[in-house]
């Protein structure tokens, strides 16, 4: 299955890109997703815990299943007002 | 329409109110010219559209929910911003104020927690960064001192 995974602020620095279509196994959870993304920036890794996650566009926990066309992106702490 | 990369009309939220509305309460955010000490000479508010479109809606509803007299219209600057400019704008209106002013007090924090919108500063010298509200002392509620 492919997501499209986006990125933001600070974390679209660290990634590099806006946005980039990911395959992952059936199954994979958003924690997973982050846990890979941990491995490949080290800026990444340096967040203790995972942020807050979204998918197509909702907030969702760690252990939600990621579904194949899923638009997902983890945000750095949102700074609006 | 909740996010606008148009300078915001204060005035047209305003038109928002009903006729049984006896208070109306404006809450403005307005890009300042400092921040935690350093100058500031710009933001760039950058936004995640339609996320923060379905979040901002979502805490309306939920401010109605939570004060079925209240009616709350808001909306929020992306782009570039120069100081002075407003950045966000609510209207809460009620038929009395005190409703008004607190879903408005609410809809402000409210925005400030979850809505997918990042702040990056410029400052006269050039250097930029993104505003890491998690880290600096942002808003407290400062109470009157009674003198």
């Amino acid at each position: 299955m492919r997501v499209n995974l986006l990125y933001f602020a600070s974390f679209r620095d660290i990634a590099g890109s806006a946005e980039e279509a990911r395959d992952l196994p059936e199954g994979t959870r958003v924690g997973d997703l982050w846990r890979a993304l941990r491995s490949e920036h080290p800026k990444f890794a340096a967040y203790p815990a995972m942020p807050p996650a979204a998918v197509n566009h909702e907030y969702v926990d760690a252990d939600r299943i990621l579904r194949d066309g899923d638009e997902v992106a983890y945000l750095p702490p949102v700074a609006g007002g | 329409m909740y996010i606008t990369f148009n300078p915001i009309d204060v005035g047209a939220l305003l038109n928002e109110a009903r006729p049984s509305d006896g208070g109306v309460c404006v809450f403005l955010g307005v890009v300042r010219n400092e921040n935690e000490g350093r100058p500031t000479a710009s933001i760039q508010y950058q936004a995640y559209g339609p996320m923060a479109e379905a979040e901002m809606a979502r805490i309306a509803r939920q401010l109605e929910a939570e004060w079925p007299r209240v009616r709350v219209a808001m909306i929020h600057r992306a782009g570039s911003l120069e100081i002075g400019e407003v950045s966000v704008a609510i209207v809460a209106t009620a038929p009395h104020r005190s409703e008004a002013f607190a879903a408005c007090r609410a809809a402000i924090d409210r925005i400030k927690t979850t809505v997918p919108i990042w702040k990056k500063e410029f400052h006269p010298d050039g250097s930029s960064e993104w505003v890491d509200p998690t880290k600096t002392s942002g808003d407290r509620v400062i109470e009157p001192s009674g003198d």
